[in-house]
């Protein structure tokens, strides 16, 4: 029996029209323009994309609509779009524009409710949970947001299986101890969530390397990488090639 | 130009449909109008969500009648993903609900023992097969190869009474189910072939040469 294929998500941050990659989710760096790089990369076989507006949840405002409608113009795969939305309109204006998929985290925690609202109205599918993760001991994950800067009080994993409850479709989680350093995923953090919800969950956060890949494909089957596509570190073609050669399951015909 | 119409019913998210046409040269029209509908040279039906509730939204915009006049018109016509589900006769989605009877058969849960590495929703990638050994050249799926990959949303799936109507299965932890079925003018996509690559737009390409 083939187990499923692994999802590769190239996560796209911007900022005021721009890709920007930071360290820590903090001290963002222009890395190029959001609309062309989400075609390259579909050119190039990832089989999905993940643009979130880096700065939207800090001054409460989405610009990330008109850039969603023009790359959806070139780009036929799965969209997800996060970062600042807050209401159903948001939603609604964020699926209108084309994505497929919309993710909440900030939102989320304030108002638990708009999954549960959103799940109901548009289906768990497009519904993206996102937990932005920071390490408080062994196994023990504190849920933050605002981009990792405020902290909430929340268990990472009991947050997890409450926004299952709520009607969330998937779960993106972003270590952001691992986040832009290159330095490999949170394995741990990942199994942790992963084993205790029953729908599929995306590690972000930490890819530097082919190494890291392999080991979160033997977890889970979704993560996202940003740093290693964005400064050229390896190909699509590479990562696919180096996961088929450790008897990862990925989509290659692309 | 054909006048390509895809079925507005207040459900889904149609503009990765409507923009994959677009890609191909082709302008659907989005509408509930019934006119248009039967007018016009292929018609799709889409979808995303609950069995019960896209069924409710088709017989409140007084729909089933007129797919069903289209269908009989012999023209191209396409379900996609709950679109595909509501061909069939009914689904066991929250209790039974009736569909569209156009091909009979049920829709199922899929039968997977879900586990850490196996989750429901099947939401991915998924290879297309030829399990039945049709020749697809006459079909949506014409130049393409099995093993081809299709980007998959769903919990449920048809399992059609007839294996003629089973065009390619694909196979989710060792559950077979049918995700492309086809009778006469009418097909079925369980998979998202608006979000497929390249290999998706093929398929709507050959959709089109339908007409």
């Amino acid at each position: 029996m083939t187990s499923p294929k692994t999802r590769l998500i190239a996560r796209i941050d911007v900022k005021n029209e721009h890709v920007i990659k930071g360290i820590h989710l903090e001290g963002l760096r222009k890395v190029g323009d959001p609309i062309k790089l989400a075609t390259k990369y579909y050119i190039e076989g990832i089989d999905e994309i993940l643009f979130m507006d880096a700065v939207a949840s800090l001054y409460n405002r989405n610009n990330l609509f008109h850039i969603i409608q023009e790359a959806c113009k070139e780009v036929f795969i799965p969209i997800t779009i996060g970062g600042g939305i807050r209401t159903i309109e948001d939603i609604a204006k964020a699926l209108h524009s084309g994505a497929d998929k919309i993710s909440l985290n900030t939102q989320a925690i304030k108002n638990p409710e708009l999954i549960k609202k959103a799940s109901e109205i548009y289906g768990s599918q497009c519904i993206v949970a996102s937990i932005e993760a920071k390490k408080r001991g062994p196994n023990s994950w504190e849920a933050y947001i605002d981009n990792g800067r405020e902290e909430t009080g929340l268990d990472v994993v009991e947050w997890a299986q409450k926004l299952v409850e709520l009607g969330a479709g998937e779960i993106l989680v972003t270590s952001v101890d691992k986040e832009g350093t290159k330095k490999g995923f949170d394995l741990d953090l990942f199994k942790a969530i992963n084993e205790n919800v029953n729908i599929p969950v995306i590690i972000s956060g930490g890819a530097g390397k082919l190494e890291h890949l392999k080991e979160a494909a033997q977890i889970g089957d979704a993560f996202a990488l940003a740093s290693l596509l964005h400064y050229n570190i390896n190909t699509i073609q590479e990562v696919k090639e180096h996961l088929k050669l450790n008897n990862i399951n990925v989509r290659t015909n692309a | 130009m054909p006048e390509v119409v895809i079925i507005d019913y207040g459900i889904g998210n149609v503009r990765s449909i409507l923009n994959a046409f677009q890609h191909l040269g082709i302008h659907p029209i989005l509408t509930r109008d019934k006119d248009s509908v039967l007018n016009a040279d292929a018609v799709i039906l889409p979808g995303v969500g609950a069995f019960k509730h896209g069924m409710d939204n088709l017989k409140e915009f007084d729909l089933e009648g007129t797919i069903h006049s289209y269908v009989k018109t012999n023209k191209p016509f396409l379900g996609i993903c709950l679109g595909m589900q509501m061909l069939f006769d009914e689904s066991e989605e929250f209790g039974t609900s009736k569909g569209l009877g156009l091909i009979e058969g049920r829709v199922t849960k899929l039968p997977v023992k879900t586990n850490h590495k196996l989750k429901l929703p099947h939401i991915g990638w998924n290879d297309i097969e030829n399990t039945q050994d049709i020749n697809w050249s006459s079909s949506v799926l014409k130049g393409l190869s099995p093993g081809t990959s299709a980007y998959f949303v769903h919990s449920f799936a048809a399992v059609p009474a007839k294996k003629e109507n089973i065009l390619a299965t694909a196979n989710y932890g060792g559950v077979e189910f049918c995700c492309a079925t086809w009778k006469n003018n009418i097909y079925g996509l369980q998979f998202h072939p608006e979000k497929s690559g390249k290999d998706g737009l093929k398929m709507l390409q050959n959709f089109i040469s339908l007409i």
